[in-house]
């Protein structure tokens, strides 16, 4: 592996970091297509602030890019609030308008520039270390290294200062309020924070791979913990490595370091969707299927208690009565039989089923219950 | 005025006019049930994801013709909404989740699948990213005749299932007590979407086609409370949307299609929302500043009859600094008296000494019946 490698890795790596810290309170929110709209809004202020600047890399970027991510938030919340459409539909409204200003402007304006709007739209990790951060002569590796970084501990910092506020505010914004912690400055606080995000990330993955970015691992995360804390942990390290991998499914393929990024996340999410301990499709059909078992095994449990003792017995409580009376297949009643045998429910002598002790007592217990 | 009359007379502006209006006319009508059913967003899903299924069709049969790249769009556009519908029943990741999700990994396919197709030896794959943002001045005959082609069965479609797709819209529970298929037709519904996204995928591009979804329902929902004109003056203000932004794109100023098309829809919607009938904002501002005035013109009337009752004359005359006092906010009461004056409950003299008249105690007292009752 080249330094020139490592660098962009490294580079993706603190990417996808920065990106999964907001991205989480977003996803708990259920605001995640804010991130869509941020990331697609924001384009105009970058390029007001080229024209500004002249420099593509000038912090005035940052600063123009996050007002956009804040004048989109306050426009959807301006149109949602005169009730004449929905919130989805403001969003749908608000985000593609500012975007095609943003894209008119490079087209007339700076179409001889460096800055053409599939780099803003697709961006390129690849052209990352070219561009370095060098102080009095010392060369200190790629400029987007430290702009991403400083942004990813801001929101660290950001976290860890508010983290019992934003928990109120993400689980009980009624409470938070009443209790005077102003959920609508946080919800501002966070959604500039996803602003500066979206700017700082849009050089390495463009605009629309941040929301890969900011939504994909702590949606994995959420299926794979019900803890916040583990939860904006779990995201971090997801993002990582799939900033890893996509490098080199990048590198295999020669194709776009991004989109592969993207790629493995949507894979980091197939797998924790069916595979989740408690949550994946595997466990839950597993459990669905366990619970068939056991309901099967107390309906027997059941019929055989009421009938014991009784003159009845000797017809109800023979194996091949059961598919006819709980209406069962001969296999499926057949496998129950073994398995409540093995666990000593109860006892097969020739035909006939006995209950144990412990069967009996299985069978009070869940018509008490 | 050149540009109008080019549009009669020039060959090439007449068959992007003409594409353009019939995407504005398809994603107008299927757009307006997308907004009502408050799946706005899943138009931004359909279309990102729409650019791996181009990428496929064409790595996989080497051809640019049109209806064959729009195939693979809709079965990639049909398999997001799929896995946000199978993501949202199966687990406890939310509608907005599932859908930011879908639109990015599928438009990350995308972006691999044409980065790699770009570096293929043989590639000839110029025009394969005019689908980013759309290129009206591309559009030739073939396409149009595609485009209307499969315009023309959607909006059949439409019309054929309007009675189903209106109950789906308004009341899916209701829909449910009547045997209607629900499951079957929102699958009807989500694919002529698709279509109707596909549609205008190469005019208007995978990342604003979602626009042309949104904007002419929202604006067309402005003016109207029936569905029937809703889906009409929606599709009438994508095609006008389509075309004016086309004009302009290819004209002199030479703008980018999509975004040029995409401001025009938003500047309709802009309008809509103003001035609309009913529901336009300038008008509710203006009602509000007429009750404001009543009430307040109520207010010094009713204060007037309460000095009045004070005296043996009700029609006893006071001093304007005084009825100011009385009323107990700080603003002036001028307007409102000269306003009571002009409707003749109030008589002012020389003095600037205001009076009540015998209508305006006959008003008072009206008002607090009305105010007992």
């Amino acid at each position: 592996m080249t330094n020139f490698q490592f660098e962009i890795q490294l580079t993706a790596a603190v990417v996808a970091a920065t990106c999964a810290l907001p991205g989480t309170f977003l996803v708990l929110r259920q605001m995640a297509m804010m991130s869509d709209a941020i990331s697609h809004a924001i384009l105009p202020g970058i390029v007001v602030a080229f024209f500004l600047t002249g420099n593509l890399s000038s912090p005035l970027l940052i600063v123009g890019g996050a007002a956009t991510g804040i004048l989109t938030v306050a426009l959807v919340e301006t149109i949602r609030s005169t009730q004449l459409v929905r919130e989805d539909a403001a969003i749908g409204l608000v985000f593609p308008a500012l975007f095609s200003i943003g894209v008119i402007l490079i087209a007339q304006f700076a179409s001889d520039v460096h800055l053409d709007v599939d780099a803003v739209l697709l961006g390129e990790l690849a052209f990352v270390p070219f561009d370095r951060l060098v102080v009095g002569g010392a060369d200190l590796g790629p400029q987007g290294l430290y702009s991403t970084g400083a942004v990813g501990l801001l929101s660290a910092a950001f976290i860890a200062l508010f983290y019992k506020e934003l928990k109120l505010a993400t689980f009980d914004a009624a409470l938070c309020a009443t209790l005077g912690f102003m959920p609508a400055v946080l919800h501002y606080a966070l959604m500039g924070l996803v602003s500066v995000t979206a700017v700082v990330a849009f050089d390495a993955v463009g605009s629309i791979l941040v929301i890969a970015l900011i939504v994909g691992p702590p949606a994995a995360a959420h299926l794979l913990t019900d803890r916040l804390d583990r939860m904006i942990g779990i995201s971090v390290v997801l993002g990582i490595l799939a900033a890893v991998a996509g490098y080199w499914v990048a590198h295999a393929l020669d194709a776009s370091i991004a989109g592969s990024m993207a790629v493995v996340i949507g894979l980091e999410f197939g797998c924790a969707f069916a595979f989740a301990p408690h949550r994946g499709l595997v466990a839950s059909w597993r459990r669905r299927k366990q619970q068939r078992w056991e309901f099967a095994q107390k309906m027997l449990a059941i019929h055989l208690f009421q009938h014991e003792g009784r003159p009845e017995a000797v017809r109800e409580c023979r194996v091949d009565h059961l598919q006819d009376h709980l209406q069962w297949e001969s296999t499926f009643a057949g496998r129950l039989i073994l398995l409540s045998v093995a666990q000593g429910i109860m006892q097969q002598k020739g035909d006939y089923l006995h209950l144990t002790d412990a069967g009996r007592e299985l069978a009070r217990e869940a018509i008490v219950a | 005025m050149d540009l109008i009359s080019a549009l009669f007379s020039d060959y090439t502006l007449r068959t992007v006019a003409l594409g353009t209006a019939l995407l504005g006319l398809v994603s107008g009508a299927l757009g307006s049930f997308a907004v009502l059913r408050r799946q706005s967003l899943i138009g931004d899903a359909i279309s990102h994801a729409a650019l791996p299924g181009i990428g496929l069709a064409f790595l996989i049969t080497g051809s640019k013709f049109p209806l064959i790249l729009m195939v693979g769009a809709a079965l990639t556009g049909w398999m997001a909404t799929a896995a946000v519908m199978t993501i949202t029943t199966n687990s406890r990741i939310k509608y907005d989740s599932a859908l930011g999700l879908a639109l990015s990994v599928f438009f990350g396919l995308g972006l691999v699948i044409l980065t790699f197709i770009q570096k293929l030896p043989n590639a000839q794959q110029a025009g394969l990213d005019a689908f980013l943002f759309g290129q009206a001045a591309s559009l030739i005959v073939r396409d149009v005749e595609t485009m209307a082609g499969l315009g023309c069965l959607v909006l059949l479609m439409v019309l054929l299932l309007w009675k189903e797709f209106k109950l789906l819209a308004f009341d899916p529970e209701f829909a449910r007590t009547l045997f209607l298929p629900v499951k079957v037709l929102d699958l009807v519904l989500t694919t002529l979407l698709v279509i109707a996204i596909v549609i205008g995928l190469q005019t208007v591009g995978v990342v604003l086609m979602s626009a042309m979804i949104v904007a002419p329902a929202a604006a067309a929902r402005q003016w109207t409370n029936r569905l029937g004109i809703m889906v009409l003056l929606s599709m009438s203000i994508g095609a006008v949307a389509g075309v004016s932004g086309a004009l302009m794109s290819t004209g002199a100023l030479s703008l980018p299609t999509g975004p040029t098309i995409v401001l025009c829809a938003t500047l309709i919607v802009v309008i809509s929302m103003m001035v609309a009938p009913a529901r336009g904002l300038v008008w509710r501002k203006l009602r509000r500043w007429a009750r404001h005035r009543q009430l307040r013109q109520e207010a010094v009337l009713l204060d007037l009859f309460a000095m009045a009752s004070q005296h043996e004359d009700l029609f006893h005359p006071h001093n304007e600094a005084v009825i100011a006092i009385m009323h107990s906010r700080q603003a002036s009461v001028r307007k409102p008296l000269r306003a009571l004056a002009e409707r003749g409950w109030v008589i002012s003299d020389s003095l600037a000494m205001w009076s009540l008249t015998q209508g305006g105690v006959e008003e008072c007292q009206r008002l607090m019946r009305e105010m007992s009752a």
